[in-house]
């Protein structure tokens, strides 16, 4: 039997790593952020990638250009993503949000073809990406580069235990951030502009400054997923901020539950599970000889992926838009 | 792409050790990335200690295994490069790299041919040059103006922004990139040596046409089977538009998995040569589809000022539930607008494909230009769409004058912003669509 | 001009509050043309809440609102009443800001709003209700009630991640809410999510909600429509006390008989314009008006010549 001759040990130890590690925390994260626009303020942000990207290039760029040190350059990132939401939002939270969805998902691929441009090559390193900024965080990094964490088979070099601890860390302090703004009266008008921005208006809320601030907020959130990420990776490569990826966060967001504090949690986990687990099944049997080579290489199954995501995102959309666990009752998402 | 792919892509499964190495490969004149063979590269460890040494094969690649995750450096030699093959910035000579856990460490050296300028030039304004950027503009324009006017009368009539419209260009074009090529045994291979189109090519002109019923038929099945059924299931109006989002990921990546990643030309007409009409220059191909465009689009203003079906899709776009009750069948006029949809993206896609190159990607570049254009016409509108796809095309031509070649696209988009700021409701919209 | 005459008599309306039938078998002869000239549009009042001058918004080229001078009286409660597509939600969209005039003016309080943005104009106390009810269906009742309070201190971004701040305050705001639910019938729902509510009861709801900013005028789109009878009559007992507690109230009502039941004054639309207005008894009694009302257009052959 040639299934067995696949090492599915190997795969389930690949499938832990990703759903816990610094894929699943950076996605979670974005995620959080996409569930401050569209979960909890309605708005439809078809550009979070473009705020992943801002987040982790004005973290990148204050080291290689400015010197800074790691607060400032945090600091510097989350203001690339307030500017960013700024620009996206004055002009077009006044619209339909048709408006927004179509402006975000320009300018997120605005941003990547500016970052990969010859132009702005000498200060973003074009396609070929940011490098050499890491130093000043690596030396915050309490845990021993060259040894391993984890638990049992799943282990992780210091390092990237380090991006790890830090995304899970953010994450968790942006929920509870988004918890208490949830539960204020500062939430109730956010979630009161998702359910009818004229019943706000006519009540007297400024429903564009909310909206505004929403976006931000869920915009610098983004940002910090970007961030995570340049830390985990060490490099800043304008093409892992491809438009699709926006659309993995919805992903994410839709498998955990619109407009739960959660969801992006837990959908991320699945998501990187789900994903990692098919693509190394598909890998190994490609290797295995299972997949003929004439139908498919392993490079290709990469873009089997993404195929896949897009097919689940229209699938969840449709027929369990309150998530995988969630019931029709809690939907916040009005799909009808 | 290729950095996506090895950015994203999950730890190669079954390896036990790193290795540190680079890949080299250049661009040569027909926009191919071709190996660069016999480049010496050394890995060294950061504190200079020599790990290997070493000459890019073939495939120009070279790497050495290396002790354990970890910081490596990465010299080229330039002096071993072919002649006329030079780094984009000769100073970056040693590459940084990580190597992680089962994770290969790759350096990427940025190569360009030695007279190549890394920026097209774009100094001097002068009277041909902007009569030359104008009609390549106006070219452009038509081309969007086709797509975009399916895109702006699905909107009108049903509300919804079709995400997955630029991958109906680019199925308009690969399908006649196939029809052209291969016939549909370069899809179904047991119909090899069957009759053409079946089984082999056929001229472009052939190609094309079926493309554009391709591509109509596409839209039939859009409706039918996609959108239909969800406007019928009361799905609102954002989650279709998420779904046509998850559609277009598929087929994007469904085109990038059997195209391939290359660019790619039309087996005929690739290669003509400029004609000289008063100062500006045009190829054949490119004015014969520019006249043709024209016909097709007085073609559809006329379907649309004149004849039943027309008039009742503009009664739609213009209120829905007024054009239901006196009598339309809105169902029928939406099923007519995505056909059209349909089988003008995929003409539009022929076209686009004709004047540049085909890629899996391009549809979803034009969809955002095409988004551009419709904002600034006027969203749900037919003539505004155009008008502002005409403006777009021009517009990114001419700023090439100003701008480098490769943020011209970009212009257009700022261009969007802005217009959005200015005027919300596009040129020909009007205000009332807005609170 | 009769205009003071039907002032004081506007105020013995007040005091009164009788009912009566309108009268379907009344003709319009040259006496009640004469009528209408006087009661056509720009009666002044006594101390206008509203007052609307030469408003014009057009569409494409339909002209949907053009009045020309319209006061609205304090502390009474006026109809407007007009036949579908008179301009009469037009009118309540330009009034609060949902649309802009293409000329024209609004004084409130005797100042010009016309360049407040709908959000301000509602915390100056113009607050309105919705032709098809905005109930806010995924936050519960109490929420929607809370979220109509004015100057809430946890509003605002930081504040909100403080609770100290504003917690004694929304103590206040949860008690009066509860209260107003208590009148009107919706307390033991409080918790529930709005979207669980009937049509009638969000009405109630969103009148309710209107009335936790203490508004100075209320503007209600059809507060009736798709409310079943037993809840009509409770939903307009509460309407008939807002001007005692100071409130002005302007309703778009299409139910004559609401109509005729609760409301001070009658202003009468068609094709934009306000062609009659005046008090509940004499505009019932006016033919053309019904006529006008119903559509049969018979009544008011050109409304420009009777205008004054």
């Amino acid at each position: 039997m040639a299934l067995a001759a696949i090492d599915w040990g190997f795969i389930l130890i690949q499938t832990v790593e990703t759903s816990l590690g610094l894929e699943a925390a950076v996605y979670a994260l974005a995620a959080v952020g996409l569930n401050v626009h569209f979960g909890y303020a309605g708005l439809l942000n078809f550009g979070q990638v473009g705020f992943v990207a801002m987040g982790a290039y004005g973290m990148g760029l204050s080291v290689t250009l400015w010197s800074l040190n790691p607060f400032l350059a945090l600091l510097v990132g989350m203001g690339f993503a307030t500017v960013f939401a700024l620009i996206l939002g004055v002009p077009t939270l006044r619209l339909r949000g048709d408006y927004l969805a179509i402006v975000t998902i320009a300018a997120a691929e605005i941003v990547r073809l500016l970052a990969r441009s010859t132009t702005l090559g000498e200060i973003t390193r074009g396609a070929e990406g940011l490098h050499g900024f890491i130093g000043p965080f690596r030396e915050l990094n309490p845990f021993d580069p060259g040894a391993e964490y984890g638990i049992g088979p799943v282990q992780f070099p210091g390092n990237q235990f380090f991006a790890i601890v830090v995304g899970w860390a953010v994450t968790a302090v942006a929920l509870v951030v988004i918890w208490q703004l949830m539960r204020s009266p500062w939430g109730r008008v956010v979630k009161a502009i998702r359910e009818d921005e004229d019943a706000a208006r006519a009540l007297g809320k400024n429903a564009y400054w909310y909206k505004l601030q929403a976006l931000i907020l869920g915009g610098v959130i983004g940002g910090l997923a970007g961030m995570v990420q340049a830390l985990g990776k060490a490099t800043i490569q304008p093409d892992s901020f491809v438009p699709a990826y926006t659309f993995f966060f919805w992903t994410v967001l839709i498998l955990g539950g619109v407009g739960r504090i959660w969801s992006p949690v837990v959908g991320a986990m699945i998501f990187w599970a789900m994903l990692t687990f098919f693509q190394g099944t598909l890998t190994a049997m490609v290797n295995e000889g299972l997949i003929p080579t004439a139908l498919m290489d392993t490079s290709q199954v990469s873009q089997i992926r993404f195929m896949l995501v897009g097919v689940g995102l229209a699938l969840l959309m449709v027929f369990r838009p309150q998530g995988i666990f969630g019931s029709r009752e809690e939907m916040i998402l009005d799909v009808r | 792409m290729a950095g996506v792919m090895l950015l994203m892509a999950a730890p190669a499964i079954g390896q036990s050790s790193e290795t540190v190495g680079t890949r080299l490969r250049h661009q040569n004149e027909d926009g191919e990335r071709v190996p660069v063979e016999g480049v010496v590269i050394s890995v060294t460890t950061t504190d200079g200690s020599e790990v290997g040494e070493g000459a890019t094969d073939s495939e120009g690649v070279f790497s050495v295994p290396v002790s354990g995750p970890g910081v490596y450096l990465v010299t080229i030699d330039v002096n071993t490069l072919p002649a006329g093959i030079r780094l984009r910035e000769p100073d970056r000579t040693t590459v940084e790299v990580e190597v992680l856990e089962s994770r290969d460490g790759r350096a990427i050296f940025s190569l360009i041919s030695g007279d190549a300028e890394p920026m097209e030039e774009s100094g001097g304004v002068s009277v041909r040059r902007v009569a030359q950027l104008t009609t390549e503009g106006v070219k452009l324009g038509l081309f969007l103006g086709m797509a975009a006017i399916g895109l702006s009368l699905v909107f009108g009539t049903t509300g919804l922004v079709n995400f997955a419209h630029g991958e109906m260009v680019t199925w308009g074009m690969l399908s006649a990139y196939f029809f052209n090529y291969f016939g549909l045994a370069g899809v179904f291979g047991f119909m090899a040596g069957w009759w053409p189109p079946l089984g082999e090519g056929v001229n472009l002109i052939f190609a094309a046409i079926l493309a554009v019923i391709v591509g109509g038929a596409t839209g039939y099945l859009m409706d039918r089977w996609v959108l239909r059924p969800l406007r019928t299931r009361g799905v609102s109006l954002i989650a279709q538009m998420v779904v046509t989002i998850g559609l277009s990921i598929l087929a994007r990546y469904m085109f990038l998995f059997v195209f391939g990643g290359n660019l790619r030309f039309f087996r005929d007409y690739s290669a003509q040569s400029a004609l000289q009409i008063w100062i500006i220059e045009i190829t054949p191909k490119d004015l014969i589809t520019v006249i043709l465009s024209v016909l097709i689009l007085i073609g559809v203003g006329f379907f649309l000022q004149r004849t039943q079906t027309g008039k009742a899709m503009r009664a739609v776009a213009d209120n829905r539930d007024l054009a239901e009750s006196s009598g339309i069948n809105v169902q029928r006029v939406i099923r007519i607008v995505w056909i059209g949809a349909g089988a003008l993206a995929g003409l539009g896609g022929v076209f686009i494909g004709l004047a540049e190159q085909l890629s899996w990607l391009i549809g979803f570049r034009m969809l955002l230009l095409i988004f551009a254009g419709v904002v600034l016409g006027g969203l749900g509108t037919a003539y505004g769409a155009l008008l502002g796809c005409l403006l777009v095309g021009i517009g990114i031509q001419l700023s090439t004058l100003f701008i480098p070649v490769e943020l011209k696209n970009i212009g257009a988009l700022v261009v969007l912003a802005l217009v959005l700021v200015v005027r919300p409701q596009g040129i020909l919209g009007r205000r009332e669509r807005f609170g | 001009m009769s205009g003071s005459n039907l002032a004081s008599r506007l105020w013995d309306r007040i005091r009164r509050r009788d009912d009566f039938e309108p009268d379907l078998g009344w003709v319009l002869d040259d006496s009640r043309r004469k009528w209408m000239a006087e009661h056509t549009s720009g009666v002044t009042k006594p101390d206008p809440a509203l007052v609307i001058k030469n408003l014009r918004r057009t569409f494409g080229g339909l002209t949907a609102v053009d009045v020309d001078h319209l006061e609205i009286q304090r502390g009474v409660i006026t109809a407007l009443i007009g036949p579908n597509g008179a301009g009469k939600t037009t009118l309540f969209n330009l009034l609060t800001g949902f649309d802009r005039p293409d000329s024209g003016s609004v004084l409130f309080d005797g100042r010009d709003i016309e360049r407040m943005r709908s959000h301000v104009r509602a915390r100056k106390g113009l607050v309105r209700t919705f032709q098809l009810t905005k109930a806010l269906t995924k936050l519960s009742v109490l929420e929607n009630m809370k979220l109509g309070a004015k100057g809430q201190v946890g509003e605002g971004f930081a504040r909100s991640l403080v609770p100290p701040l504003w917690r004694v305050q929304e103590r206040a705001i949860e008690k009066r809410a509860m209260e107003l639910l208590e009148r009107f019938s919706l307390a033991h729902m409080a918790s529930e999510y709005a979207g669980t509510l009937s049509g009638g009861q969000r009405k109630l709801l969103e009148m309710a909600r209107a009335l936790m900013s203490r508004p100075a005028v209320v503007m209600l789109d059809e507060p009736v429509a798709g409310v079943n009878p037993a809840l009509t009559q409770s939903l307009l007992e509460h309407v008939r006390e807002l001007p005692i507690e100071g409130m002005t109230v302007i309703f778009v009502e299409h139910d004559m008989d609401v109509v005729w039941d609760i409301s001070d004054w009658v202003v009468v639309m068609a094709e934009g314009r306000v062609i009659a207005e005046g008090l509940a008894e004499d505009i019932g009694k006016n033919r053309a008006v019904i006529d006008a009302y119903l559509g049969s257009g018979q009544g008011i052959e050109n409304p420009e010549e009777e205008a004054p």
